[in-house]
């Protein structure tokens, strides 16, 4: 009779009475708290269900609320009847109703014997929390909380912003340093009956009466005034979320609560029928006297925590729709965009296929239809090619093919031909890497067979939605991975051009370019430039071309013609 | 501005009670056993019309997951749909030959009756052919979820409808009743989704899946929502505006996170395209009972007739809520 459990019930009694049993049964004597909010028939009832059982017995109730002294009053009311009425023990554990044993009691017992003096109590000093979630630490102990949070939200704040106001500060009773943490603990016998038996008890009630949420920092602060060796862990396994609620287990944590070899956890559901029916059963085990490791749950619920709070980038769906600059990730993964690559280059899209080893698509925003690679009439996810589906909302569009292909890379052209809706939206996006040859939207031009008043009219078009883009990229909120040359540029060095790019996604162990993309022969687009300069449109996103091009003409009938070693 | 805006939502909700409260005239009683209900019951609202072959399966779905009561309005059927619904010991019936398009489309009724018996308990509102899909559904009851959103201050939970569909022809594979119509219909489309914010309700608004893609490609805008909220709190004050995709107070829209991270969701899939979807279809037309003109089952019957075919060599198989969760169809928010 060495170990007493203090339950403290409100909800579910008929769960709180199959535990209380268990422990009963197995010669630990239970001191139960019921609150005073629980019907007269249904503690009648609890009381009939225990009644055969002569080491339960039920102390005076308490009205208990949420973050108020009450909970300490009922758990200093029944502690003090635990250590008057069984006089043989040794430790003290408070558990609540919804606590379930995960491991047989003997083993709790044998592991408080091998260390007799220990106090298990979760005791740290407000600077070191960060677990509070309502954002008041140091002044749960400095300010003074009359009002009740869940009923007189308004007053509770009202109350706290005149007190910071004013300056107020209250002065802690002589010898306590303020502690805080969880409020199930282990206590023996000596730390628990010098808490409640203290001289000065009285002066430490009045302090913590309006101390905020005391059961998390009464017997957390004066144990550390008694006793003399504290673990400052709480035996119980408790999780609580990021609204500081505590996770409740189900069914389907059986294994997870069964490997963390912890001796108590709560929540647990009602319902968790499977949960209640093994753990309550006598476990045969054999001899282990494993450490709780409750690192496993810890993850389970850290990641809760982290999708609640920052969700998976570049995921958009009925709950998730972050506010503009809130997406912590626009897109899921890095992408690439090509924008006059294609006009410059004899099958481009292929050659880059061949080169990346990945599928790379044409024009994605094309007016006339979605090119997706291989011209296909849907996509991963069962994107449509349909324009129209595209063009309702071209943002989405391109959020749900980078997220649907999570794991390969994205690469499609771009052409001031295309929808430029979705323009601002990759400039913004971190994991767009863009690359521009400006003016490249000439060559089509120069080679297609139209009159010279369409294409002047075309190349003026198409030059000021390129001048939009560009000036679109050069904005400070850009976040994409933006290169940009003019066409004149580009060709000095096309093969360095192009593996500067190729290194930025592969990184720099990526392989040389050993076979090059066939360039269009531009025999005679400076004199086409200078035409549609005489003709009154300046092609200046081209950048400076001479009217004779020296040496294009040779390198364009090489087959192989600029090989980079 | 934002006072005056928020009044007119506050008439509008009004409108809708009253509107309810006229509707609810039209409803006869078949059978009340809603004195079973206890105060903490799962409780599910359904509107239908000849939908026998359905119900078995239905009813097993949600008993299974934990429904206390159905409360049904039975808008006319001749296959015997509202006898078998009152022959069960856990449903509520009733019965009207009144328009459902001037009931707006049955949501008059389904208002009604959850003012009267929905005040308090948590409800579900489907069609028989939705199946709602919510994270850990495979070992956890719907009263596991209400219990943590009540814990969590929730008061509404959303959910997307998930066309699901056969492959081949949807004539194929008849279906049988008491029949998992996902034996047949397990394929969806998993990421062609078109959300954008309904700044009036606070809602989202989403398009997409195999209706947008291959009815609705000429005109997305006119592609059916497929944004709902089918498992509320519910209190006598409430009304859903349009379907179950939207409610007033406009609060209870808030399904979605807008700060980066994601709240807990489901699915409901959708077991529309069955072989019995073309007797519907073909009813439907006549009837001219359905949203704006029908002009859903128009493309329907027109997009079939071309091609019966709703599968595609990237439509995804389904297997459990996990998946769906993984593809970004769902979340468990910080339910663990």
């Amino acid at each position: 009779m060495s170990l007493g459990f203090v339950m403290m019930c409100h909800t579910a009694l008929h769960r709180a009475a199959q535990v209380a049993r268990h422990w009963a049964e197995r010669d630990c004597p239970v001191v139960v708290h019921v609150d005073k909010r629980v019907s007269d028939p249904d503690f009648t009832a609890l009381k009939g269900a225990l009644g055969d059982l002569p080491n339960v017995k039920f102390c005076g109730r308490v009205k208990c609320e949420w973050g108020t002294w009450s909970l300490v009053a009922a758990s200093q009311t029944a502690s003090e009847m635990m250590l008057a009425e069984f006089p043989g023990v040794r430790h003290v554990f408070l558990a609540s109703g919804s606590c379930l044993p995960l491991r047989p009691v003997e083993e709790l017992k044998a592991y408080l014997a091998a260390r007799p003096r220990t106090d298990f109590i979760e005791s740290v000093t407000t600077e070191d929390v960060e677990w509070t979630v309502d954002g008041l630490h140091a002044e749960r102990f400095l300010l003074r909380f009359p009002f009740s949070w869940k009923r007189h939200r308004r007053l509770f704040d009202g109350y706290v912003e005149l007190q910071r106001k004013v300056g107020f500060k209250r002065k802690m009773p002589d010898g306590l340093v303020p502690h805080l943490g969880s409020q199930w603990w282990c206590l023996s016998r000596q730390t628990l009956s010098a808490i409640l038996q203290d001289p000065a008890r009285k002066a430490h009630d009045r302090y913590f009466k309006l101390v905020w949420i005391p059961d998390e920092s009464y017997y957390q602060t004066l144990a550390r005034k008694y006793s003399t060796h504290i673990e400052s862990r709480s035996l119980t396994l408790s999780k609580f979320d990021f609204q500081g609620k505590p996770h409740v287990f189900y069914d389907d944590h059986l294994h997870l609560l069964r490997r963390s070899d912890c001796f108590v956890a709560r929540k647990i559901w009602p319902r968790a029928n499977r949960l209640y029916d093994t753990f309550l059963t006598d476990q045969d085990r054999g001899t282990v006297m494993a450490e709780p490791a409750p690192g496993k749950i810890d993850r389970v619920f850290a990641k809760a925590l982290e999708r609640r709070t920052r969700g998976r980038a570049g995921m958009y769906m009925h709950s998730r729709y972050p506010n503009p600059d809130w997406e912590n990730g626009k897109t899921a993964a890095p992408f690439s965009v090509f924008q006059g690559f294609n006009d410059l280059f004899e099958n481009f899209e292929s050659w880059l296929s061949r080169r990346l080893g990945i599928r790379v698509h044409g024009n994605l925003f094309d007016p006339a239809r979605v090119r997706f690679a291989g011209d296909a009439d849907v996509f991963a996810g069962c994107l449509s090619a349909s324009a129209k589906l595209r063009d309702y909302n071209p943002e989405r569009f391109l959020t749900s093919l980078i997220w649907n292909t999570r794991g390969e890379r994205q690469v499609f052209q771009f052409s001031p031909r295309d929808r430029q809706r979705i323009g601002s939206s990759l400039a913004w996006d971190g994991n767009a890497q863009i690359s521009i040859i400006t003016g490249a939207w000439a060559v089509p031009l120069f080679t297609s067979n139209k009159d010279f008043l369409t294409i002047r009219k075309t190349a003026a078009a198409l030059q000021k939605r390129e001048v939009d883009f560009v000036n679109v990229l050069r904005r400070v909120q850009t976040r994409a991975d933006v290169r940009v040359w003019t066409l004149a540029e580009f060709i000095e060095e096309p093969m360095e051009n192009l593996q500067s790019i190729l290194d930025a996604i592969d990184g720099p162990s990526g392989a040389r370019i050993t076979e090059a993309p066939r360039m269009v022969d531009l025999t005679g687009f400076g004199q086409f430039l200078q035409n549609l300069k005489n003709q009154g449109m300046n092609p200046h996103m081209t950048g400076d071309f001479p009217v004779e091009l020296p040496g294009l003409k040779h390198r364009s009938e090489d087959t192989r013609p600029y090989l980079v070693r | 501005m934002q006072a005056v805006q928020r009044y007119k939502l506050r008439l509008e909700r009004k409108r809708f009670l009253v509107r309810a409260w006229r509707k609810a005239r039209d409803l006869l009683l078949v059978a009340d056993r809603t004195d079973q209900i206890r105060r903490h019951d799962l409780l599910c609202f359904v509107t239908l019309r000849n939908e026998k072959i359905r119900l078995p399966y239905f009813l097993k779905y949600y008993r299974d997951r934990g429904v206390a009561h159905f409360i049904v309005v039975d808008n006319d059927s001749d296959d015997g749909t509202r006898e078998y619904l009152a022959a069960q010991g856990d449903c509520s019936v009733w019965t009207t030959p009144a328009s459902y398009k001037r009931s707006r489309f049955g949501m008059d009724w389904i208002n009604a009756l959850l003012r009267e018996y929905g005040h308090g308990h948590w409800c579900v509102v489907v069609d028989p052919d939705e199946f709602f899909v919510y994270p850990f559904c495979d070992t956890r009851p719907i009263p596991a979820l209400t219990d943590w959103l009540e814990s969590s201050s929730i008061k509404s939970f959303g959910a997307m409808l998930l066309d699901m569909y056969p492959k081949g022809p949807i004539t194929a594979q008849p279906y049988s009743e008491g029949q998992d119509p996902f034996e047949i219909a397990c394929w969806f489309d998993s990421g062609n989704y078109m959300i954008d914010r309904n700044w009036d309700f606070g809602n989202l608004w989403i398009q997409g899946g195999p209706r947008a893609r291959l009815f609705f490609s000429d005109n997305p805008e006119r592609a059916p929502a497929l944004n709902k909220i089918p498992l509320v709190k519910w209190d006598k004050s409430y009304t859903f505006a349009s379907s179950t995709h939207m409610l007033l107070p406009r609060g209870l829209n808030l399904v979605f996170d807008e700060w980066g991270g994601e709240k807990a969701s489901g699915v409901l899939l959708h077991a529309k395209f069955l072989d019995t979807f073309t007797v519907k279809a073909r009813e439907e037309l006549e009837r001219k009972q359905h949203y704006a003109g029908s002009h859903e089952y128009k493309a329907y019957a027109a997009g079939l007739q071309e091609n019966p075919n709703l599968w595609c060599k990237w439509s995804e198989r389904f297997i459990n809520w996990r998946q769906l969760e993984i593809l970004g169809l769902m979340s468990k928010g910080n339910w663990a």
